[in-house]
């Protein structure tokens, strides 16, 4: 294990930390704000990746995949909160379940009906597809550009959030949204925007996953568990909580599953440590999990409810 | 009343799977039951091999050894407890005397002996797994496909014949994976650096990659099913490891991934069985015939579909047709088949197919598509490492 | 002062007028009866058909709903969300699976350590899980099924995710659970049994308070009741329930594999316990029929003829997602409680 195989797994964590994070900020927000789980945002993802990959497949454009893939997501995102999300405010959260996985299944069909069971292809764009010597290794020029295109958004939210008044409103929601409400704040209409939001910043995900990861019928599932585990450790409803526990989710299990095996097959005997050190390494991030919520079970970083 | 429409709904559902009840008529076809993965990961394996099952009936006039032949197309979802329900679906309330398809090995493990106990011939065209090929063998079960250790010995005889020193090998934590590693080590002859073991439904592979480039070894031997072969082939190449160090794989490179991948696979070597390019007339005839109809190269498991057909084609015709003579059948079956895909079909003792055994490249073919080139035989007649185990002659 | 009694004799006659008018059996144990009547007799409507196939469809419907009763003692009860119920299935399939590898065919040495084993991992992870409150229970429930799936799955001494067969059913030397229908009353007798003991511990005090934590638990302690204590106690005997169900399921097909332990299956349970109605005892038991007879019924549908029957064959499950959307959305009970609803007159 040298140094520069160190660095290069902690960058690696970082871009799938920066992933991870644009599709928990989405749905911590719909989460903390709205209390609705919606189990549908791995959908949403998943249509990102397949609007992507087919404009893409028609215009060999990758702008134009990126257009198709966010407004895409964000139209599908509007008309999934209009038809199905607006019965389910007051609802309790089994019954969001319920109905968001049956939404879950529907698109997973619909997926296999229109673009077959076969992953789809999706190249990456022209100009990134070389790579980077950065420590001694190459690394892909793609995944950089994935850092750089996380930690703009990452930049802008933080403005929107702390610098605008619309940014006010949802933190305001985030903190109690009854007071919001009851200050006459179009309280719909912000629900409403920001699962649009969310809905977009899973498309982008999508968009950006598109030529690592295979476009197929249920690609959004392990992502939407990744995420789940990422909001717990982070916190609910709070996007600091997302932006820190995606990092450290994203980090801790590339690094763990790099490094562990290994590890392990210092202190044990070859033939266990085979058979213990991938299994364990999977397991990593729910140990962690679970260790969080064992110390503090409102996750890192929560939101301070008024 | 949504309510009450549903209620009616439901107990409407109650009564079709009732009425659904009702047994057939019994009709002269000879019933197949096609049992296979057709919905989730691994479903456009099971739909390929019934593309290619029903190629071969089309191409007969919907009759196989002469007789007309019903078949019923069962999914079981890649869950075992589903598919020993639609074992028992097909055998009892269909009575089928052959079942066929079996995408997945875990599937298999769960209904073999069932479908063996109950005297129903099993005709496996993709899962091997190697306690079926060993002490679980039976009479009445029949494996078309491969040995699941199969393609990978070979993969290890090619990289010791391309004189490979020192290599790492992948392959993801779950059953088919460690056969896999298993598999290969047996032929391959040389040193293995580092053998990493992914969790089996991570899509990532950016640590591993890396991990492989860090040890610098003369080549890669990898083995990932379905999708994941097309994830670690494309970030594989985005990291720059395709031009510095050679990428073998085994049972990767097919009809499947090479459309999702495209130039991403040109360059990389492959070993299986079967590939396209296979000299014979049978195997040309299928592949333009499969072109033509379905407008696209053929998979490996579209080929095991049409190869399990072919089979029967030609047991059926030594016994005219008969299922019912239980013992007939099977030495009919057991007689393999001359004109198959592979040129001539035999089986071992345990019934399962003796291969040639093939490395292939990725080139782009008259049409721009990308398929496979055949470039050397590493395994020629080989017979897996457990049929020793199997109590058959 | 005008005289308003009645004689004796039309008092005690409008009284029985009244009373006999007003006699109604109360409608869910109606609905009780009739399923369990219908569930009794499933074997012999396959043996006149001359199919054994039913007697195994239907065991397994039983066992899905024996696991979602467990489930729903936590969930609907005691408004506690678990995704992690699959787990306890597993371990109870496990138990019977890895004792019989070696050797050990002895049904009640099954059941035993099933049930202590079980009980007492229940007891561990109970004790981790109950610290979080709302989405993260729910969470943490998943993540522990998950580590314990790939547990399974890297464990190749026992098949890894291949699974492995079982060579005989459990032996318990009075009944002979290798004749399909024995095994069929068997599970029967269990779904029944826990039915009847849940009744019972739902209308004790422990239900009472369990239902009490659900409402408000805050108040619950400040009463003085030992709310964690009640939770874990709940959490336990629905998982024993579970260990249970696994068990038998072991025992139906014969064959374990780590797939009896993946999220999906417990997404699968919620969906039932959610799709019956929550909080009553036989809602979890009517979500299942409903749930496996629906997909038994899209996945061989033949209703036009035409090419929308290939469709909604090969993709029932768009179909049987669009059911759950709807149940979700228009039924506030589930389906059986929005039956028992109608019955009782009232509005769902």
């Amino acid at each position: 294990m040298t140094a520069s195989l160190l660095l290069t797994q902690l960058l690696n964590g970082f871009q799938l930390g920066v992933l991870l994070f644009l599709l928990s900020a989405g749905l911590t927000l719909v989460l903390g704000i709205m209390h609705v789980i919606n189990l549908a945002h791995g959908t949403l993802f998943m249509m990102g990746a397949y609007f992507a990959a087919t404009v893409f497949g028609w215009t060999d454009s990758f702008a134009l995949a990126a257009l198709a893939a966010v407004g895409g997501s964000l139209l599908l995102g509007l008309v999934i909160e209009r038809v199905v999300i607006v019965h389910l405010y007051e609802r309790d959260h089994l019954y969001q379940v319920l109905a968001t996985f049956g939404v879950i299944l529907i698109f997973n069909e619909i997926a296999r009906y229109g673009w077959g069971t076969s992953p789809v292809f999706m190249a990456v764009p022209e100009m990134l597809s070389g790579t980077v010597d950065l420590f001694g290794l190459a690394y892909p020029a793609y995944r950089i550009a994935i850092i750089g295109v996380g930690l703009a958004v990452g930049a802008a939210l933080y403005v929107v959030v702390h610098k605008t008044r619309v940014g006010m409103l949802i933190r305001a929601g985030a903190t109690d949204a009854g007071m919001v409400s009851a200050l006459g704040v179009n309280i719909r209409g912000l629900n409403a925007m920001v699962f649009a939001a969310g809905a977009a910043l899973a498309g982008l995900a999508g968009l950006m996953a598109g030529p690592i990861l295979s476009v197929q019928p249920g690609m959004g599932e392990p992502i939407l568990i990744l995420t789940l585990v990422v909001l717990i450790t982070g916190g609910v409803g709070s996007i600091r909580g997302a932006v820190y526990g995606a990092l450290i989710v994203g980090i801790v299990d590339t690094v763990g599953r790099a490094f562990l095996p290994n590890l392990m097959r210092e202190v044990m005997e070859r033939s266990t440590a085979q058979a213990a050190g991938p299994a364990i390494a999977s397991m990593l991030i729910y140990l962690l999990m679970a260790a969080v919520l064992a110390v503090r079970p409102a996750g890192l970083f929560p939101v301070k409810h008024g | 009343m949504i309510a009450k429409h549903l209620l009616k709904t439901a107990v409407a559902a109650l009564v079709m799977a009732m009425a659904a009840a009702t047994p057939a008529v019994a009709q002269a076809p000879i019933k197949i039951g096609y049992l296979a993965t057709f919905s989730g990961p691994i479903g456009s394996l099971g739909q390929d091999s019934y593309d290619g099952f029903l190629l071969a009936l089309e191409q007969r006039g919907g009759k196989l050894g002469g007789v007309p032949i019903q078949v019923l197309k069962e999914d079981d979802q890649f869950k075992p407890d589903l598919d020993l329900q639609l074992t028992q679906k097909l055998i009892e309330k269909e009575n089928v005397s052959i079942i066929t398809g079996l995408t997945g090995s875990n599937v298999m493990m769960a209904v073999a002996r069932p479908i063996a106990e109950k005297q129903v011939f099993l005709i496996g065209s993709n899962a091997g797994p190697s306690a079926l090929a060993g002490a679980q063998c039976s009479p009445y079960q029949f494996v078309v496909s491969w040995q699941n250790d199969g393609h990978a010995e070979a993969s290890g005889k090619f990289a010791n014949d391309r004189g490979y020193k020192r290599m790492v090998l992948i392959a993801p934590n779950y059953q088919a994976g460690k056969d896999a590693l298993q598999g290969f080590k047996r032929f391959y002859k040389g040193e293995v650096l580092d053998e990493i073991s992914p969790g089996v439904t991570q899509p990532d592979f950016s640590a591993e990659i890396a991990q492989i480039a860090a040890a610098k070894p003369d080549a890669v031997y990898a083995f990932f099913p379905g999708s994941l072969a097309v994830n670690f082939m494309r970030q594989y190449q985005q990291a720059g490891l395709g031009k510095t160090i050679p990428l073998q794989t085994s049972a990767m490179l097919d009809a499947t991934t090479l459309p999702a991948l495209k130039d991403a696979a040109l360059g990389l070597f492959g070993t299986h069985w079967w590939s396209p390019d296979l000299d014979n007339a049978t195997n040309k005839a299928f592949v333009e015939a499969f072109d033509k109809k379905y407008n696209r190269l053929p998979s490996i498991f579209a080929a095991q579909g049409f190869e399990a057909a072919l089979l029967l084609d030609a047991a059926l015709t030594r016994t005219k047709g008969n299922v019912a003579d239980k013992p007939a059948f099977a030495a009919a079956l057991k007689a393999g088949n001359p004109k198959s895909l592979r040129g001539t079909l035999k089986f071992g003792n345990n019934n399962f197919a003796i291969n040639d055994y093939y490395a292939f490249t990725v080139v782009k073919d008259a049409k721009e598509r990308h398929t496979l080139k055949t470039v050397a035989t590493p395994l020629k007649a080989h017979q897996d490492a457990y049929h020793a185990q199997c109590a058959l002659k | 002062m005008v005289d308003t009694t009645l004689t004796p004799a039309a008092s005690a006659a409008h009284a029985a007028a009244a009373g006999a008018a007003r006699w109604r059996p109360a409608p869910h144990l109606c609905v009780a009866g009739l399923l369990l009547a219908g569930l009794a007799l499933v074997p012999l409507f396959s043996l006149w058909l001359g199919q054994s196939f039913y007697v195994t469809l239907v065991s397994r419907i039983m066992i899905l709903a024996l696991a979602a009763v467990g489930l729903n003692l936590v969930m609907g009860y005691g408004a506690l969300v678990s995704f992690g119920h699959a787990l306890y299935i597993g371990v109870g399939a496990y138990v019977v699976g890895i004792l019989s590898f070696h050797g050990i065919a002895n049904g009640w040495v099954h059941l035993a350590v099933a049930l202590v084993g079980g009980g007492a991992l229940a007891a561990l992870v109970g004790l981790v899980c109950l610290r979080a409150q709302g989405v993260a229970f729910i969470m943490i429930t998943l993540a522990f099924a998950q580590m314990f799936y790939f547990l399974a799955v890297s464990l190749k001494a026992y098949g890894g995710d291949d699974g492995f067969a079982i060579a005989a059913r459990s032996d318990f030397g009075v009944v002979d659970l290798n004749n399909s229908v024995t095994l069929y009353y068997v599970i029967f007798a269990a779904l029944a049994g826990t039915l009847f003991c849940l009744h019972r511990l739902v209308h004790a005090r422990f239900g009472m308070v369990l239902q009490g934590c659900r409402s408000n638990e805050r108040r619950m302690r400040a009463l003085g009741f030992p709310t964690g204590q009640v939770k874990l106690t709940a959490y336990v005997i629905s998982a024993l329930v579970c260990v249970l169900a696994g068990m038998l399921l072991a025992n139906l097909t014969r064959f374990v594999s780590p797939s009896y332990m993946h999220w999906l299956l417990s997404g699968d349970l919620v969906v039932i316990v959610v799709l019956g109605g929550l909080g009553t005892l036989l809602g979890p038991v009517v979500g299942a029929v409903l749930w496996l007879v629906m997909e038994e019924a899209l996945s061989s549908f033949h209703l036009t003829g035409g090419p929308l029957d290939e469709l909604v064959r090969t993709h029932w499950l768009g179909v049987a997602g669009f059911v759950a959307l709807v149940v979700a959305l228009a039924l506030k009970h589930g389906v059986y409680g929005a039956l028992v609803a109608r019955f009782e007159g009232r509005s769902s």
